[in-house]
């Protein structure tokens, strides 16, 4: 499957604004963005562009449940319906976690004595993949990424930042979810391995996942976006 | 999604005299669901926690409970009998002090097997197995089944609750502060066996802890509750990192790195 306008967006955002209240200063308010609209298509690829307090992880972070919205709407399509994430019930966004859409970050909560690959293939199985499919699945994302072999066993507590950073691309990737979010997941990757998550994003478009991103890497961003959402057209004032 | 939750509370309230306990508590849990119930200590945690485990008798609201025959039953018209039936099976109880949730003078062998016995399991050669198993299960060393609880360390009492607990194959298990009172490695240890355990048995989970960091760990979704009454509540990782209200703000800041 590739990009076509004809294919339902599998998230689509209207009139998103976000804003936090800081009741430990006095109240005050930081706007975010405002009015936020865009969609993204089956095997496609929307980069969030601008600079950094623009606002991109948050909406990042709205679009998986993990910030609340103070007005607009966040439809994600789970099958044949439509579920807005901005009013949905706690159950069904973690429904939808479970099924439809992954979240990959750069930094790895490490569960205490549970090891990478259990990690990677617990990723994969969660979304209803066979376990053997699932461990295969794993044993080749590390490989790919390079983890070393000596460190499947162990709990990723004590690897190096980007040794935990890749296990984390791994276990983000896993499943075959149809919407990926991306924040930053090649911050600080080498060369090498950066080009191994370019073409692990790669695939995902072409199995027709949709791919909502944020990439500082000019070379990643250009190797993967097909359309870029510049953030400051949603700007607010910064504190009102 | 829209199967018939396994617990409902509604407007549940409880006074003590003209002192509140709790007020106007209302949710669902299903199965395979782990709801944190968090609070600092006069917020009314326990409280709502003896009322669900019908150990006190609201003053307000209802509780509706769907029995394993599939009928939903009233919590406080269930009669004696049936209600003691549902804490011996269906229902799991982890206390903060694991003295209060074994018996200390029975072996670890018995605190497991006294569960199954209370079902009508009389065959003792299947208890022993079954309690083998169990211990195994909770990282018990087997060889330590005829050992006394008292001679246990709190760690390993306090999975040989969990143990104790499980072996009848609960559906809802309430857990009072389980982890509080054991050093942090050994939490670490017991959050880690907990979580494999929710997960694998899809057992429905009501905790109450202060802890934020072990919510953020188990729990699906989470309670805040302040002076009574529960302030704030949703997903956990959205009220713990996006967090609305000014009492949640302070809980979530004054923790180092939940």
């Amino acid at each position: 499957m590739t990009a076509s306008a004809a294919s339902p967006p599998l998230v689509s955002l209207s009139g998103v604004s976000k804003s936090f209240t800081l009741h430990l200063r006095e109240g005050m308010r930081i706007r975010v963005v405002d009015n936020v609209a865009f969609e993204a298509r089956p095997g496609q690829c929307v980069v969030l562009g601008g600079p950094s307090g623009a606002g991109k992880s948050s909406i990042l972070k709205m679009i998986y449940g993990n910030y609340r919205c103070d007005t607009g709407r966040i439809l994600v399509q789970d099958g044949g319906e439509s579920v807005d994430v901005a009013r949905a019930e706690p159950r069904r966004i973690l429904a939808l976690r479970a099924s439809v859409m992954g979240y990959v970050s750069q930094f790895l909560r490490v569960i205490p004595r549970v090891s990478a690959l259990d990690i990677v293939a617990a990723a994969a199985a969660e979304g209803g993949m066979p376990q053997a499919e699932a461990w295969a699945r794993a044993e080749r994302l590390l490989t790919l990424l390079n983890v070393p072999e000596r460190l499947w066993s162990l709990p990723p507590g004590t690897f190096s930042g980007g040794e935990q950073q890749r296990v984390n691309i791994a276990r983000g990737l896993a499943a075959d979810r149809p919407l990926l979010l991306l924040d930053e997941p090649t911050a600080s990757l080498d060369a090498a391995n950066r080009a191994v998550v370019v073409r692990l994003i790669e695939e995902k478009k072409k199995a027709g996942a949709a791919i909502v991103g944020i990439f500082h890497d000019e070379d990643v961003r250009d190797a993967v976006a097909d359309k870029i959402v510049d953030m400051t057209a949603f700007a607010t004032e910064k504190a009102a | 999604m829209s199967e018939q939750p396994l617990l409902s509370a509604r407007d549940l309230g409880k006074l003590y005299g003209p002192r509140i306990g709790c007020e106007a508590v209302s949710f669902d849990i299903h199965e395979g669901e782990v709801l944190a119930v968090v609070g600092e200590s006069g917020s009314g945690k326990s409280t709502l926690l003896k009322l669900l485990s019908t150990e006190l008798a609201p003053t307000s609201g209802a509780i509706r409970y769907r029995m394993r025959d599939g009928v939903t039953r009233d919590l406080f018209a269930l009669t004696e009998a049936e209600r003691r039936f549902l804490l011996r099976t269906d229902w799991g109880f982890v206390r903060q002090d694991a003295r209060e949730g074994l018996r200390m003078s029975v072996s670890a062998g018995g605190n497991v097997g006294e569960r199954l016995m209370a079902v009508g399991e009389r065959h003792y050669g299947r208890i022993r197995g079954t309690a083998v198993d169990w211990l195994g299960r909770v990282e018990i060393d087997t060889d330590r089944i005829d050992d006394l609880p008292r001679d246990f360390s709190g760690g390993m009492r306090q999975r040989l609750q969990i143990a104790r607990n499980l072996v009848t194959h609960p559906r809802l298990v309430f857990m009072d502060e389980p982890t509080s009172g054991l050093d942090v490695s050994v939490q670490a240890r017991l959050l880690d066996l907990v979580r494999g355990l929710v997960a694998e048995m899809g057992l429905a989970v009501i905790i109450v802890t202060h802890d934020l960091a072990v919510a953020r760990l188990l729990s699906h979704r989470i309670m805040v509750m302040r002076h009574g009454r529960v302030i704030e509540q949703g997903l956990t990782d959205q009220v713990l990192d996006d967090p609305r209200e000014a009492y949640t703000q302070l809980l979530v800041s004054s923790v180092l790195a939940a």
